[in-house]
């Protein structure tokens, strides 16, 4: 009969004792794992969704704001800035902006709508046509279609929004005006839903993203014209004529040739008429932030300079979102992880002298079962053994069962933490440094159950076979 | 087989003087012998089966049990050897609760050189009447049952010397007769030597060699 069934027959022995001490182990055991999982995901989560943006541009600020707001729709937004910066980062037939050179990819953001506390982002069809999201997958669609830009009032939804709120393609939704969870803020104009993206794992799940042309025709969505005889304004006009023959197709053209301050006055009288309106001049335009891809392996070296560039602008500033989110990883979330699992850590190891005590206050009673073994020829460390198995055996055991509740748990709650953060949490989601709980439990359990295989290797043998059965 | 020579064991009184307990000057037992050691409680038949069996050490003489002198071993050489040599068989059967007969007897066989072997522990609980109580644990089985376990579990490393201390004290007269009957038929069987300590003068009276201790132990005697 080999050690470890001696050791397993012990632990049946008292049953309940060895449940109670494994569940403790088991509950603590969780707790790492699932400390270890959630921030493991998160991290990746977060670093994947901002290494698909070279850089983002918006007001001068804290750039982690920008970052957090822009690509993750979360925290106060910030500052809009001018239409034309954006245009400094494309061009077309007409027109090239003076960084259009290092640029691949420009997408304009325009935040502050919100539509059952979920974002709401004012945005060009390219961002699903051509933007990638976690560095090299594309947009895909499970049901319907990408919004068009002739087509002003018209939006996609992530995939989150559509199970929490029930909006389908063919709906209509409106946003309300800043981004609390309230839902008794002033209600724009109705936008009619046309696609709804596959799941993507990123914060876009959780976000509706409209035609900016239609965006900047609703209520306060426009910034008072600049006065007239403006040399600036001159150019913003002339940038958005050129825009608009590079965007737009032959109907959209057609509505826009008149852009104007009356136009734009004209747009707000009648708010409900999506068809027939005009885009908003673009010296009336704003964006809240500018996405771009970079021709970072055409031209490295001025593309790497870009960002300081751009940061000797007045009013604009560049970040790198995956240094800021490496940056507070690093300084913020890795500090809490760290002090999650020393929590953790600890709960297991209080557990594991629950272990230790558990088996030491049965030492008493199976002082005469150790004497018995003795006198059957188990040597001192061969019983010293026996119980460091035992102490092994509910350790380990219970830290399985531990591994095994912690997924369970993470599987069971996963949907409610996709619904509350778009973060899918799979129960077979592992950590390499699960690896290493089994080989530190089993050196937790020699080590607590070195005091108890201590008692039973000073046993007296012919002291404990006298004491009564 | 069992050869004592001069053997001296005392134990320490709280006080810190010594009460001599064991003063043995030669005492013999021939291979496959069947003796009674009979005696007045505390005489020393339990401590002297102790230090025979190597659980306790002698303070000084020889303790030769089939050509080894016990009182040379360390404690883990005298561990070893108990599990190959000696079997034993206690008053209060000594089985652990948590096993059933069949692991009550395996577990004998665990800390011997030899491999445990299932059907040898299986044969002798046949042996001894219980092949229909292999998977019971002691709690399920009667009182002369257990000792019966205790008899295979013992003879279960086919062992030279079998001490069995007071086997039936426990058990009512019907059951101790075959447990006796048990003992000696199976020590002959497998050619082991018993010493038997027992109070109990029908069992005394059916063997052929009856030794008092109290008479031979002049620790005891002198007192």
């Amino acid at each position: 009969m080999s050690l470890w069934k001696i050791a397993w027959r012990s632990m049946q022995q008292r049953a309940l004792a060895s449940w109670l001490t494994g569940l403790s182990m088991a509950l603590g055991v969780a707790l790492v794992v699932s400390v270890l999982v959630i921030h493991s995901v998160v991290d990746d989560t977060f670093r994947r969704t901002a290494q698909g943006y070279d850089l983002i541009v918006g007001a001068k600020g804290g750039g982690l704001q920008l970052v957090l707001n822009t690509v993750f729709h979360l925290s106060r937004p910030i500052n809009n800035i001018p239409y034309s910066y954006y245009k400094e980062f494309t061009e077309d037939d007409h027109h090239r902006g003076k960084y259009a050179r290092f640029i691949k990819l420009a997408i304009p953001y325009c935040l502050g709508d919100s539509y059952e506390g979920y974002r709401v982002v004012g945005t060009t069809p390219r961002m699903f046509d051509e933007f990638e999201y976690a560095r090299d997958r594309k947009y895909e669609f499970a049901e319907g279609r990408n919004f068009k830009h002739e087509n002003f009032f018209e939006g996609v939804i992530g995939s989150l929004v559509a199970r929490q709120t029930g909006l389908k393609v063919g709906d209509e939704f409106n946003p309300t005006h800043g981004v609390t969870d309230d839902k008794v803020g002033h209600k724009h104009d109705a936008f009619t839903v046309v696609g709804i993206l596959a799941p993507t794992g990123t914060p876009n799940d959780r976000a509706l993203f409209v035609n900016m042309e239609g965006f900047y025709l609703l209520e306060k969505h426009a910034k008072d014209p600049p006065a007239k005889g403006s040399g600036h304004s001159h150019d913003d006009h002339a940038h958005d004529e050129h825009e608009h023959e590079h965007d737009h197709d032959g109907s959209a053209h057609g509505e826009h040739g008149g852009d104007s301050h009356d136009d734009h006055k004209h747009a707000h009288g009648h708010g409900h008429a999506h068809g027939p309106r005009k885009p908003l001049p673009e010296n009336q335009r704003e964006v809240t932030a500018i996405l771009l891809r970079t021709r970072l392996l055409d031209d490295p070296v001025a593309a790497m300079g870009l960002p300081n560039a751009i940061n000797d602008e007045p009013l604009v500033q560049a970040v790198t979102p995956a240094r800021e989110i490496l940056t507070l990883f690093d300084s913020i979330v890795g500090n809490l992880r760290l002090l999650l699992l020393v929590l953790a850590v600890l709960v297991v190891v209080v557990a594991g002298i629950g272990v230790m005590v558990s088996i030491y206050n049965s030492m008493n009673d199976r002082r005469r079962d150790i004497a018995i073994m003795r006198s059957l020829g188990a040597r001192r460390s061969t019983v010293m053994v026996v119980i460091l198995l035992e102490s092994i055996l509910l350790s380990v055991g219970g830290g399985v069962a531990g591994v095994v509740v912690g997924h369970a748990t993470m599987g069971l709650i996963s949907p409610w933490i996709v619904s509350q953060t778009g973060v899918a949490i799979g129960i077979f989601q592992f950590h390499w440094m699960e690896l290493a709980l089994v080989p530190s439990l089993v050196a937790l359990a020699t080590v607590v159950g070195f005091l108890p295989a201590t008692t039973a290797y000073s046993t007296d043998v012919a002291k404990a076979l006298s004491l009564a059965p | 087989m069992l050869r004592l020579n001069d053997v001296k064991k005392s134990f320490t009184e709280p006080d810190g003087t010594r009460l001599p307990v064991l003063d043995i000057p030669s005492f013999q037992v021939a291979a496959a012998e069947q003796m009674v050691l009979v005696g007045r409680s505390g005489c020393g038949k339990t401590t002297l089966l102790h230090v025979i069996a190597g659980i306790s050490r002698a303070d000084s003489g020889v303790v030769e049990v089939n050509g080894c002198d016990l009182a040379k071993l360390p404690e883990a050489g005298r561990d070893r050897f108990r599990a190959d040599n000696i079997g034993y068989v206690f008053q209060t059967f000594n089985l652990l609760a948590g096993f059933s007969a069949l692991e009550n007897v395996l577990l004998g066989m665990s800390f011997a050189r030899g491999k445990a072997s299932v059907e040898r522990a299986a044969a002798l609980l046949q042996r001894v009447g219980l092949s229909h109580r292999l998977t019971h644990k002691p709690a399920m089985l009667s009182v002369g049952e257990q000792q019966r376990v205790a008899v295979a579990r013992a003879l279960a490393n086919r062992p030279k010397l079998l001490l069995a201390d007071e086997p039936t004290a426990n058990v009512d007269s019907r059951n101790q007769q075959q447990i006796i009957d048990l003992v000696r038929e199976t020590c002959v069987e497998e050619q082991v030597a018993l010493v038997l300590v027992t109070h109990t003068a029908e069992v005394a009276e059916q063997f052929d060699r009856v030794e008092r201790l109290d008479e031979f132990n002049q620790a005891v005697a002198s007192v």
